[in-house]
């Protein structure tokens, strides 16, 4: 049946991971596209007939806003996308991805929400030193910010609301968790976790994207359960989970990546990720093929 | 071959894709695969605040 599916991969940038997507398609003889988000010019109310022709579109644009913008629009003309638009726009925003951990009872770092720099310090001194600074949407541990004291806080808060766009005068401030220089990253496909790595740093930040060192992470059946819950409470998909590990409390789920990066994780855990991946896509192509 | 935009180095342009990045070997500036034929390079952009996972 390969032969007759047809898979659009939607992309910013050429990067490793979308290289490694397009040897799996030739491989496995798999018909594709590759559109580059910045040449779309997308008529809202007279969608483009070319997107009929996909079977399923696969986002990987580097960029979020742009990726997920294109997501809305061709759900919306019937096109079937991974992940669809609600997923990845809950993944893109940390507010709306801890909201719905939280309704779904997975642990989760305790975060607080506030708008006024001095309110926001009554939050992080509620907390106490230190805390987490992030912004509502970013990527890759960009303006993170660890606070150690009052005058960091401060600081850090005049900055955002000086240098920052409207975005960043929305402060989620999360507890500092005491993880052992690393975390774990994940891999959740459809209602499998397919394998883990273990992101080891000397800096607090243990993004891969940052240096962060990624080693095999056995999968034990509690870290399957709380990734794949973690997975369901978004909407489910193709989801990078990132757990951190609390000395008392376990495992808490930090952030769910919707795009993700694992070019990093292949290597380690033994794990195809991308053949997973277009399995599931495949998967779901065939089950919409038969309703 | 094709040249850097920033330092003119020649640069061989082999088994990329459009939309790639690479570095130039004699001023490591990042440089996006443009078109193949003819091969075109030009400065990546910048990282945008939304880039990411």
């Amino acid at each position: 049946m390969s032969d007759l599916i047809r898979l659009a991969i939607l992309t910013s940038r050429i990067r490793v991971e979308e290289k490694l997507l397009i040897e799996a398609l030739r491989r496995r003889t798999i018909t594709f596209d590759i559109i580059d988000d910045g040449e779309l010019l997308l008529d809202l109310s007279r969608p483009d007939e070319r997107w009929r022709a996909y079977d399923a579109v696969l986002c990987r644009s580097i960029s979020q806003s742009r990726g997920l913008a294109v997501l809305h629009v061709l759900e919306s003309c019937g096109v079937q996308v991974y992940n669809t638009a609600a997923v990845t726009a809950m993944c893109n925003d940390k507010l709306l991805t801890t909201l719905a951990l939280l309704r779904a009872g997975i642990p989760t770092p305790r975060t607080l929400l506030a708008f006024d720099p001095q309110v926001t310090i009554q939050g992080i001194e509620m907390l106490g030193y230190p805390v987490v600074l992030k912004p509502l949407a970013g990527s890759w541990g960009r303006l993170l910010a660890r606070i150690n004291d009052r005058d960091a806080a401060e600081a850090v808060l005049e900055h955002q609301e000086t240098l920052g766009s409207y975005q960043h005068h929305v402060h989620y401030v999360q507890e500092h968790i005491a993880k052992p220089q690393r975390d774990i990253r994940a891999f959740v496909v459809g209602d499998r976790t397919i394998c883990a790595i273990y992101r080891t740093s000397e800096h607090w930040v243990t993004n891969t994207a940052r240096g962060a060192i990624a080693t095999h992470c056995p999968i034990t059946p509690e870290l399957d359960d709380l990734c794949i819950r973690a997975a369901q409470a978004v909407g489910g998909g193709i989801l990078a989970i990132d757990v951190l590990e609390d000395p008392q409390r376990g495992f808490l789920v930090n952030e769910i990546n919707a795009t993700m990066e694992f070019r990093n994780s292949i290597a380690p855990t033994g794990v195809n990720i991308p053949d997973e991946m277009l399995d599931y896509i495949l998967a779901g192509v065939r089950e919409e093929a038969v309703r | 071959m094709t040249h850097c935009p920033e330092c003119e180095a020649e640069i061989t342009v082999r088994d990329l894709m459009v939309g790639e990045v690479i570095f130039c070997p004699d001023c490591s500036a990042e440089l996006e695969v443009l078109r193949l034929e003819p091969p075109t390079l030009a400065l990546a952009p910048e990282i945008e605040e939304d880039w990411g996972e």
